[in-house]
């Protein structure tokens, strides 16, 4: 058996979305914001049809469309976006608006962040600039920036007295059900968590400093990760991600470690979880599954369905930190030692026509795809699962461990109880 | 976008976007909302930071070179969108580089993205396809068709209800003893494109997409063409009566007219039955592409006596004839790509109902007015299953149905509001209420609202039910996910057949 990982780099020629999609989920986590996507029609055409509907339920973010004149620098960018800034103010009076940078904003080399504090001055309101574009990430590490934009903004402890305590601020944003769940967990090992990157209000960012131990809970995370080391001087705790009762027990493990608790009742409470979890692992056992990649949470997820008994031909994946998913890199090597399964491997930035012809190759049980190649898999008679689920759906914690599941066996279900 | 809609519909060809990562979500759009089996053909040549340091270089030619190889389609389409619009590469000159080694032909799409919509685009690339194909010298022999014909244009794909509008024509042509020469360009191969000359003439249904090419046709094979879209009884008399005009003198096409309107339509019959005197005066707001925002405010006003107070477009490009032909048939008029002013004027003008996009859509459900979607842009509820057609005779019975069930609602909703709606839920719930022995934390209780109302009661019950059984007396976000969690545990202990 090889014992090293395979690491393949492709044409990067594959399908997955804008990052700016980031502002559909994160508008609502931060319940006091306000994002402004600087871009073109492509853009806000994008938001408005791939996400859909819930743009217009409660609009907390706006495009600034940016017009011909715009782009040949005919009007002044600054009273443009001082002007639309200040009517956001007016009507809305968020906390703090979020700009995001796209390609079109890079490549005419509109200057965001030095506008920003200037704006920011004159309306006495946080302006945060976060590039996110498709120029240099992939959909979910659009959340990487503005997290990464956001530490700036978190300050340094405002008590006098610096305190000497180790104190935990976990990263990634989530929903506040799975914030508090992962809260609890911790509690339990007599952990407790000083705040969380992002708040679900942009005044409650936590303090930061050299006292402060950080833990990411998503995998995307890599630049928030530096950010918050090399400028805040928080210490990262590398663990693999609380995803699946397996990932949730070492990424508690860890942190138990690096605050010197003894870890209380954690094996019994990850096997009551693999015992809820047996009818779906039956279900699943020894089937194969194909991941094409497009939003990073790859190695976590295939690392999970090989502890449940799954066969992973290709872990595709848009980018890899080999650093900041170190622990989970080694996770899933040592998770496929004990299940006895060659190591899969893992194509960075791959290329979407040689992995169908990968995939009409093997012929797997389950392709995790984006939704541009979902339907004509399943016409090839192909079983598909979006893997955009998994960026919006409850992954996190053993009480989520489920839903994981829930989402990878459902095309298997549905099609053992179709009868034509 | 329009650009990528046209190459699509055609077989056999394929695009190429020179794009960023995440700029292809057309795919998405097509195989979820038509539901496609195949793969859409289409990739990006990605611009990235390599990309903007040293310029596409070979990156672009070896894309479509490859492609070629691949896929050996007829054409391939270079389309640049607003990012590579910026950067000013000599796209062209990529394209005439990959020539010299490709067996397809290769285009660059004609299309400025800060100068033209979605529908411009389409319209352009399909004219410069067609003329691309037309002016190859070996296509000069045309031969007319021995009874006379029709070439269809405009029918593509992720158009609003294009699929059901197109047998719905056919039929109506196959009634009038018209054949069909080509329908173009849903399914058409650009070896096809030769014999388009062969039709006696053209139809566009739709304004938006194909009068470039027919206005094309008509300079350079002296094809004339149609231009009415046949929406509403009215309108389509009207487009029969246009085709009628270019063909030799046949009776049967008014006997056919007026069969069709007073006997086979219900519309007619429909409009003049009782229940419709209810809807004489009622407003209502219209809002869409050019082409269904007029017919059905003709539709509206000529055909149902319904008064619409306000009808408008967003194409903006379009908007010397929209109001030549709204002309007298609205009292205002609303020429805006911008969402929040057509959210404005409705509120000010309280319509009975609306009919418009999505948008228009979700403004009137805030806004609590019923609304009918009539025009793209569009969601996977408009690309129905059913046979929906909006052209034609049996459009007319679809549209008066979307138009009477939408102001029923309308009404239904002010007798519940007159007389008080009705709070039977209410009085259920209470009468199924428990005997509170335990109680709720604030927290718990705040998380409990969160959970969407259909099922807030039964987890609540299972909850309260938990807590007793585990001696619990007060309810926190703790014992509230600990609930969750062995119910899930306990279904799961179930029967596995239930799934």
């Amino acid at each position: 058996m090889n014992e090293q990982l395979n690491f393949e780099c492709e044409t990067g020629n594959y399908h997955t979305f804008c990052p700016i999609s980031c502002v559909a989920w994160l508008y609502q986590k931060i319940e006091d914001s306000f994002f402004l996507v600087i871009g073109t029609k492509t853009c806000g055409y994008f938001l408005q049809n791939a996400l859909g509907v819930m743009i217009f339920a409660e609009p907390r973010y706006a495009m600034a469309e940016l017009e011909e004149s715009d782009i040949s620098a005919q009007l002044n960018d600054f009273k443009e976006l001082k002007r639309l800034c200040k009517q956001i103010q007016s009507s809305r009076n968020p906390s703090v608006i979020i700009w995001i940078g796209t390609c079109t904003t890079e490549i005419i080399k509109m200057d965001l962040e030095g506008l920003a504090p200037k704006i920011e001055a004159d309306l006495k309101l946080p302006i945060v600039v976060a590039r996110a574009n498709g120029l240099d990430y992939a959909f979910t590490q659009g959340e990487d920036t503005v997290l990464a934009a956001l530490v700036h903004r978190c300050t340094k402890n405002r008590f006098k007295h610096q305190s000497t305590n180790k104190k935990l601020v976990l990263f990634g944003s989530v929903s506040n059900t799975v914030a508090n769940q992962l809260s609890f967990e911790l509690q339990k090992q007599n952990i407790f968590i000083d705040g969380w990157l992002p708040a679900h209000n942009y005044l409650e960012l936590p303090n930061l400093d050299a006292n402060v131990y950080v833990c990411g809970i998503n995998p995307f995370l890599s630049r928030t990760a530096t950010t918050l080391m090399r400028r805040r001087k928080c210490k990262l705790i590398g663990a693999p991600f609380p995803i699946g009762p397996d990932g949730t027990k070492q990424w508690i493990l860890k942190i138990c470690d690096a605050f010197q608790q003894t870890p209380i009742n954690l094996v019994e409470r990850e096997q009551a979880t693999w015992t809820q979890l047996h009818d779906y692992c039956k279900l699943i056992r020894n089937k194969s599954v194909f991941f094409m990649g497009d939003n990073l949470l790859e190695i976590s997820l295939a690392r999970f369905l090989i502890r449940c008994g799954m066969k992973v031909y290709e872990i595709g994946i848009p980018y890899l930190d080999k650093r900041f998913q170190a622990s989970e890199l080694q996770f899933l090597k040592s998770t496929c030692k004990q299940m006895h399964c060659a190591l899969p491997r893992i194509v960075e930035k791959p290329d979407n026509y040689s992995q169908i012809q990968r995939i009409h190759e093997f012929q797997p049980d389950l392709v995790i795809t984006g939704m541009g190649l979902a339907n004509p898999l399943e016409a090839r008679g192909i079983n598909t699962k979006w893997s955009v689920e998994f960026t919006f759906a409850q992954i996190h914690g053993f009480a989520n461990a489920r839903d994981i599941l829930e989402l990878v066996t459902r095309p298997l279900r549905r099609n053992i109880k179709l009868q034509i | 976008m329009g650009t990528l809609r046209i190459a699509s519909s055609f077989k056999n060809v394929h695009a190429i976007m020179h794009a960023p990562l995440g700029d292809d979500y057309f795919n998405v759009m097509r195989s979820m909302l038509e539901r496609e089996r195949d793969f859409t053909p289409m990739t990006t040549s990605i611009v990235d930071r390599h990309v903007l340091a040293r310029g596409s270089q070979e990156k672009v030619v070896q894309n479509i070179l490859c492609k070629d190889q691949q896929e050996q389609p007829d054409l391939i389409l270079l389309t640049p969108t607003c990012t590579s619009s910026i950067l000013q590469e000599d796209l062209q000159n990529f394209v005439n580089q990959a020539i010299l080694n490709s067996k397809s032909d290769i285009l660059l799409a004609d299309v400025n993205h800060y100068r033209i919509n979605e529908l411009q685009a389409a319209d352009r690339t399909l004219h410069q396809i067609i003329q691309f194909y037309l002016q190859k010298p070996f296509s000069t022999h045309i031969q007319k068709t021995l009874k006379p014909s029709v070439n269809i244009i405009g029918i593509f794909t992720l158009g609003f209800h294009h699929q059901h509008d197109c047998r719905e024509l056919k039929r109506l042509l196959f009634d009038l003893d018209i054949q069909i020469n080509l329908i173009f360009p849903e399914g058409l191969t650009v070896q096809q494109i030769q014999s388009i000359p062969n039709a006696w003439l053209n139809l566009v249904p739709y304004r938006e997409v194909g009068l470039m090419t027919a206005h094309y046709l008509q300079t350079q094979f002296q094809m004339p063409f149609v231009d009415i879209s046949p929406i509403g009884l009215i309108e389509t008399a009207k487009f029969i009566r246009q085709i009628a005009s270019f063909l030799p003198f046949n009776p049967i096409f008014e006997h056919y007219i007026n069969e069709q309107t007073h006997l086979i339509s219900q519309a007619a019959w429909f409009t003049r039955s009782i229940d419709c005197q209810n809807l004489t005066g009622k407003k209502a707001f219209v809002f869409g592409d050019t082409t269904h925002a007029i017919a059905l405010t003709k539709i509206l006003v000529r055909e149902m006596g319904i008064q619409v107070v306000c009808a408008g477009t967003y194409c903006i490009h379009d908007a010397n004839w929209f109001r030549e032909q709204i002309e007298g048939f609205c009292n205002e008029l609303l020429i805006t790509e911008d969402h929040t002013k057509v959210a404005n004027t409705i509120v000010r003008l309280e319509p009975s109902a609306i009919f418009g996009t999505q948008m228009e859509r979700h403004i009137g459900k805030r806004l609590n007015i019923p609304c009918g979607v009539i025009s793209a842009p569009i969601h996977i509820q408009n690309f129905p299953l059913g046979y929906r057609p909006f052209l034609g005779y049996e459009g007319i019975n679809q549209i008066a149905d979307l138009i009477y069930n939408s102001f029923t609602l309308g009404m239904e909703d002010h007798l519940l509001e007159i007389f008080g709606g009705h709070d039977i839920k209410e009085v259920i719930t209470h009468s199924l209420s428990h005997q509170p022995q335990v109680n709720w934390s604030e927290k718990s209780l705040s998380e409990l609202k969160k959970i969407p109302g259909f099922v807030r009661n039964r987890i609540k019950r299972n909850t309260e039910q938990y807590a007793q059984q585990n001696n619990i007396h007060l309810i926190t976000l703790e014992v509230l996910y600990a609930a969750k969690e062995s119910l899930a545990s306990s279904r799961s202990h179930g029967n596995i057949a239930k799934w």
